[in-house]
């Protein structure tokens, strides 16, 4: 156990490693973004109340969805990190942040054009976008805060720690806005919120949602290789790698 | 009573630089031992390593035979560390601020055998007189002063002590390194990191940071 | 001048020593610069101040919206002496000592803790009713508020202790600061308007004031191990 888990916090494993998954990531994600996209566009029926605008779920759910996720395995990555010293986690921590944050402002970017056709306005403070928002301020605070310290082994126990109360607090601030808005507005209905949602509809949806994963995935595999090599670039093993493939092009 | 502080394969890397490496070392009672180096070569961060302030190293540490996380409250128990800053309050007089001190090390600072404790330890380092000056108006070496004064307020068995001649005038650095000696004579031990040079002593051992 | 070394000390407990030295050692400091105690009061009125001249002075207008802004004000003057909090103890050292005593650190700064609330979200609690005077708050919500700002603050001080132990190495950590409590403040804030806005429509505050409550119990028992982890992350520099 012990020797597996810090086999997998070697950076060189785990560049070894991440390089044969990368393609089949990125292969999934093309295979289900393209069929969702195509079927939750094109084949699904439109919705009886809201037309051909609902097709908007398609981006908003799973980008939502993501949000969410890659905020709790920024957490994790830094739980991992903190207990176990493991540094490719936080390395994985360090690229997820912007690509959680940009997920949210997709989120919330869908959330405000299907409003124009649903509310007639650009923003409600509807109880998924509010919380949305909130959780774009946690990803901001931080990104922020990671940035703001000069020594990077303190911004990165900083971030993880700080990631680690926004998760505790994420669950608390979701139902608090959720209270919160059932107080105030009762009467409009919320985007996602429908009680049955015919096959033909969530099924290219969860087909999307997948396919965001398997993008989300594949992204952060990449992105944490290049950060690999860049924190590594003094080890003999990168430098190696480097002069290795320069040779091989000539 | 002997004291034994131990490091194994010590190593410390600083965003990609490393302080030291494959550092061992043993310090034992009666031993005044000063840490050299030039600037930069990581003293400061070995001092708070060695002295439970920095988790973040390679390596091991023993505190007389046990290992230092199981061990950490009988160690701080028997530290005395005094870093760059003197940690001493500006809004408090001296006598307030040994007595936070005081409190900390777990004797109720509000005892008045005490207060007697904190007004010999000030006089010791010559503050008869300035016990309720608050700290913000005497002088930077006073200050240290103030620090100083819990080498005799709190004994403990280890002293780390990072430049503790800053600011120090010529007659206080001489009864400090007098307090040094004693102290490991009378079977303690001081870590030391100074600029000042110590006059050469059987028990005063060197160790050179690259 | 010989300092004899006596046998090595078993470590002594002293807890409630330790704790009751820092809070008294907090208290007083603070008590001698009373500047830094009144300024939030002073920024709390002002901002208050503020509203019914940028808005309208119509009282009917500004009962509807006194809950969230007497919170909204107070939320903003507690965050304003956070910073101070661990501040000047980095930079005189006693932060170090403070690390290297051999009590739990998340005990200690939990006293550091409630002096910040006793002397910012105390007071605060006790002179929003008067500010609410002048926002012509309705009658019958003006004991929730105080109630509610005083649970509410406790919890904002200990959220809020752990972004000022983040930031306390940071040269310029202010504005950084708020960007990371203020979203961690948004349940709080949520409930504690809404106590106030239920007592005005006549409706029961327990439920309210319960949450705020089981925030600040959660608060209490999470809080001190963030802030003692991130003090130990900040004195690394």
């Amino acid at each position: 156990m012990w020797a597996f888990i810090h086999k997998l916090g070697s950076p060189k494993w785990f560049y070894g490693i991440s390089a044969k998954l990368q393609p089949w990531f990125w292969a999934a994600a093309a295979l289900l973004l393209v069929t969702g996209t195509l079927w939750g566009l094109a084949f699904a029926p439109a919705d009886y109340q809201q037309g051909n605008s609902f097709r908007i779920i398609y981006v908003h759910v799973p980008a939502a969805f993501l949000a969410q996720s890659i905020f709790i395995s920024m957490a994790i990555s830094g739980l991992v990190f903190m207990v176990w010293k493991i540094k490719v986690a936080d390395m994985a921590a360090a690229v997820m942040a912007p690509l959680g944050a940009g997920m949210t402002f997709v989120a919330l970017f869908s959330g405000a054009v299907w409003g124009v056709p649903t509310w007639g306005t650009w923003w409600m403070w509807d109880a998924r976008l509010t919380s949305m928002l909130i959780l774009l301020f946690l990803y901001l605070g931080v990104i922020a805060l990671r940035g703001a310290f000069t020594s990077r082994d303190s911004a990165s126990r900083a971030a993880s720690v700080l990631a680690m109360v926004g998760v505790i607090n994420i669950p608390i601030i979701k139902y608090s806005v959720d209270w919160w808005y059932t107080l105030h507005q009762p009467a409009t209905f919320t985007l996602t919120s429908r009680p049955t949602m015919p096959t033909e509809m969530w099924l290219p949806l969860a087909i999307m949602v997948l396919g965001f994963y398997s993008f989300f995935i594949a992204l952060t595999l990449m992105r944490t290789r290049s950060e690999i090599l860049r924190r590594e670039s003094n080890k003999r093993w990168v430098q190696e790698l480097v002069v290795g493939q320069v040779e091989e092009k000539r | 009573m002997s004291l034994c502080l131990e490091a194994r394969q010590l190593a410390c890397e600083r965003d990609d630089r490393w302080l030291f490496q494959g550092l061992d070392l043993t310090i034992r009672s009666g031993e005044i031992v000063r840490i050299e180096g030039p600037n930069g070569s990581g003293k400061t961060t070995l001092l708070k390593i060695l002295s439970g302030q920095l988790g973040d190293y390679q390596g091991e540490l023993f505190w007389n035979g046990a290992a230092m996380k199981d061990a950490r409250e009988h160690f701080l128990a028997n530290l005395l560390y005094l870093g760059h800053a003197p940690g001493i309050k500006a809004g408090l007089t001296p006598l307030e601020n040994l007595a936070w001190y005081q409190a900390l090390s777990g004797k109720s600072n509000q005892d008045s055998d005490n207060e007697e404790s904190r007004l010999d330890a000030l006089a010791n380092v010559g503050l008869a007189g300035f016990e309720d000056v608050p700290a913000g108006q005497l002088s930077a070496g006073q200050q240290r002063r103030v620090a100083l004064a819990r080498l005799t307020l709190t004994p403990r068995a280890l002293w780390v002590l990072d430049e503790p001649f800053t600011a120090i005038d010529r007659y206080g650095v001489a009864a400090l390194e007098q307090q040094l000696v004693a102290h490991a004579q009378s079977g303690g031990c001081v870590l030391v990191t100074t600029h000042h040079e110590l006059t050469a002593s059987p028990l005063l051992r060197r160790i050179a940071l690259a | 001048m010989a300092t004899s070394v006596g046998p090595l000390l078993e470590h002594n407990g002293g807890l409630m020593i330790a704790v009751r030295a820092t809070l008294v050692r907090d208290l007083t400091l603070l008590l001698r610069r009373r500047g830094e105690v009144l300024n939030p009061l002073v920024f709390f009125a002002l901002v208050i101040t503020l509203f019914p001249i940028a808005i309208s002075p119509d009282p009917e207008l500004l009962a509807t919206i006194a809950p969230g802004l007497l919170w909204v004000a107070a939320l903003l003057a507690a965050l304003l002496s956070l910073d101070s909090l661990f501040r000047s103890d980095y930079d005189d050292g006693s932060l170090e000592q403070l690390l290297l005593a051999p009590q739990p650190l998340a005990a200690l700064s939990l006293a550091k803790v409630a002096v910040h609330w006793l002397l910012t979200g105390l007071p605060l609690a006790l002179m929003a009713p008067l500010l609410g005077i002048m926002l012509a708050l309705p009658a019958g919500s003006y004991a929730v508020l105080a109630v509610s700002l005083a649970l509410g603050t406790a919890s904002l001080s200990l959220i809020g202790a752990i972004g000022a132990a983040l930031t306390v190495g940071l040269a310029r950590g202010g504005v950084l600061l708020s960007l990371l409590v203020l979203p961690l403040y948004i349940p709080v804030l949520i409930f504690g308007a809404g106590a106030v806005q239920a007592a005005i429509l006549g409706d029961g505050v327990s439920a309210h004031l319960a949450i705020l409550g089981a925030l600040l119990a959660a608060a209490l028992m999470l809080a001190p191990w963030a802030i003692a982890a991130s003090l130990r992350i900040s004195i690394n520099g």
